[in-house]
């Protein structure tokens, strides 16, 4: 196992390093150079021009800015936003929390009933209940998430009045955010009714968010189960005369979840692409709206640190989700030695 | 079918009873008609492809054209709706069905360029790393390996911000974003075909690396490329009409479906129509790919087969 997880770390790291390349790169690839850009309309004189090129390094040959670049990476300076004159790893973090809480929220909403219906269904194999499952998973798989969230504020915001339609609390509460978790501060703070306001607020787009993988993980556990029916321990349990929901979830749930498992590990980098739409739909003060933003903004500093730190993420995702498969199945740590 | 006959007959005797096979390309047809929703699919994106190309007949009004009296005009049904907006009209007075229907245009000629650049670069880049192997399959491998650990439409969105907005940089940015897929997935078919005794015998038959590439090898890599390929059709409508919303892909005017939907969210409390209809074309256009990009799966993959 050790060998196995040896052998995994070591295959990120020039996994990693491309990242940086190519991060570095594209920014270096942007027509216009940043210090044009913080100038704005005003403009600069030639002089004043190359003077601050040198001041920020921007003059060295490539590979010596690369080699900076990478020198500060190491040591969590991801360097500063050319808009608020940030440092890029404090902005990224007071914007993470947010956008790692619709997520998870996102997650449960979509393991929560992806699972079950998807049991259903396999269960089920042919009836309309499967037939409907699954038109409603390809549906929801199909969905413009851009356009769903549109719709569901139409309706839920507009029709019904139940949610508001953007933000992540009411402006009437002030409250302290010392974890910078809405539904976690608001429970932690003595106002009456902000803990409900925050999951009104939340709702919607953790909704919106989890309907792609809703469907995914839905499609997934149906194949898996009827895959798993049909294996001889199966037949051994039914022969045994055992209950059949014992089956189902004693014997046949526990080996099915094993691709489900990857699955859902892999929904983690869809679920970054997701929020940036998401956001935007609901002004959601994360990530995804933040690096929008800076695109508009042309802050590519910031950018730039936004897609490392994700990329960063989304392969230690994949790596946790190696292991733990590795873990749970022994025969693909085997495999691979 | 004579052909198939000769070649199954003297090792089985009994074929004279069993009817001939049919063309392989016959049988994927039947297995695929079988399937009912597939074939509800194709006959949706048929219809798509006809009503795109006859816009330009059917359409009440040019896409552009602005009526400034008939501004945020409700659908016919609804009351101070027209049958001259059948759908209604945009916030500038546009006619929304006749931005929908040019719509379509773009949207299938996305797909068939992202679907073209991404399948002809990916299989050309997937054939040389499963053929060639060593240090060649392994640059091209990481390569793809580090764009996969960049969710796409984020690399995509980093991709438009280098070249600047527009419709055909956002094309080619979803292009690149394709290409880890077909790289695999020719990658993966190369790497069995290449050593079973069909390639082996033309190699030693005289066949150069570029015959065995092409034509030897690559046309039993073909379906799960094809189904690849209708399912990122699908994908390739979505992803651009995302970058559309974001405002980061086709421009104003341009009915593209996406951007349609980022002009129309200031609405979206006063004028469901603006909202809905753009949404439901992307909606119906995506699942009609995705359908049929099923079927096809289980009519081409023997192992799903009965």
């Amino acid at each position: 196992m050790l060998n196995f997880l040896f052998r995994k770390l070591l295959m990120i790291v020039p996994t990693f390093l491309g990242v940086t390349i190519i991060t570095f790169a594209l920014v270096h690839m942007i027509p216009g150079d940043p210090v044009a850009i913080m100038a704005g309309e005003r403009g600069l004189s030639p002089e004043r021009h190359a003077q601050m090129m040198a001041q920020l390094g921007l003059d060295r040959p490539l590979w010596q800015q690369y080699l900076d670049f990478l020198w500060r990476l190491m040591h969590g300076d991801l360097g500063q936003s050319l808009v608020t004159h940030n440092a890029i790893l404090s902005e990224f973090m007071s914007r993470f929390p947010a956008t790692l809480e619709l997520s998870v929220c996102a997650l449960i909403f979509a393991i929560g009933l992806g699972i079950p219906l998807g049991v259903i269904a396999g269960i089920k194999r042919g009836s309309i209940i499967d037939h409907g499952v699954m038109g409603t998973a390809l549906t929801g798989y199909s969905m413009p998430i851009f356009w769903w969230g549109l719709l569901l504020i139409i309706l839920f915001s507009g029709i019904l009045g139940w949610t508001p339609v953007s933000g992540r609390l009411s402006s009437s509460f002030w409250i302290d955010t010392p974890t910078h978790f809405m539904l976690i501060d608001t429970l932690l703070s003595d106002a009456p009714g902000a803990f409900m306001d925050a999951v009104r607020h939340l709702i919607l787009p953790a909704v919106c968010l989890g309907t792609i993988p809703l469907a995914v993980i839905a499609r997934m556990t149906r194949s898996s189960i009827l895959e798993v029916l049909g294996e001889d321990y199966i037949r051994t349990a039914r022969a045994k005369g055992l209950a059949p929901w014992r089956i189902i979830a004693v014997h046949a749930l526990r080996n099915a979840m094993i691709p489900v498992t990857t699955v859902i590990g892999l929904q983690i980098g869809l679920l970054f692409a997701g929020a940036i739409l998401t956001e935007t739909i609901f002004s959601w003060p994360g990530i995804g709206k933040w690096l929008i933003d800076s695109v508009s903004r042309r802050d590519y500093p910031a950018l730039q640190g936004g897609i490392l730190l994700i990329a960063t993420m989304v392969m230690i995702v994949n790596l946790v989700v190696d292991l733990l498969y590795g873990l749970i199945n022994p025969r693909i740590r085997h495999q691979a030695e | 079918m004579t052909q198939a006959n000769a070649q199954t007959s003297p090792d089985n005797p009994t074929t004279s009873e069993i009817p001939p096979a049919p063309h392989p390309l016959r049988e994927v047809w039947n297995d695929f008609c079988e399937n009912r929703a597939a074939l509800a699919g194709l006959i949706i994106i048929a219809l798509i492809i006809v009503l795109a190309l006859l816009a330009g007949v059917i359409a009440p009004h040019t896409p552009v054209e602005q009526f400034r009296e008939h501004v945020l005009q409700p659908p016919f049904w609804q009351a101070g709706g027209s049958l001259s907006f059948p759908l209604g009209t945009d916030d500038v007075g546009r006619d929304v069905l006749s931005r929908i229907l040019y719509g379509a245009r773009l949207s299938m000629m996305i797909g068939v360029i992202v679907v073209t650049l991404s399948l002809v670069i990916g299989v050309l880049l997937g054939l040389i790393a499963g053929y060639v192997r060593g240090w060649v399959d392994t640059t091209i491998m990481r390569l793809m390996d580090i764009m996969l650990s960049i969710p796409s439409l984020l690399l995509a969105v980093v991709v438009v911000a280098v070249l600047g907005p527009g419709l055909f940089n956002a094309m080619l940015a979803i292009a690149i974003v394709y290409l880890p897929h077909y790289v695999r997935l020719t990658r993966g078919s190369v790497i069995t075909e290449r050593n079973r005794d069909y390639v082996v015998a033309s190699r030693l038959a005289g066949a150069g690396p570029l015959r065995l590439m092409f034509v030897v090898i690559l046309p039993n890599c073909l379906a799960p490329l094809i189904v690849q390929a209708t399912l990122s059709f699908s994908n390739a409508v979505l992803d651009a009409a995302a970058l559309g919303f974001l405002g980061l892909g086709a421009q104003p005017p341009t009915p593209e479906w996406g951007s349609m939907l980022a002009n129309a969210r200031q609405y979206v409390l006063d004028a469901w129509w603006v909202v809905t209809f753009p949404g439901l074309a992307i909606l119906i256009t995506v699942l009609a790919f995705n359908i049929m990009g099923d079927g096809l799966r289980d009519a081409l993959d023997p192992r799903l087969k009965r």
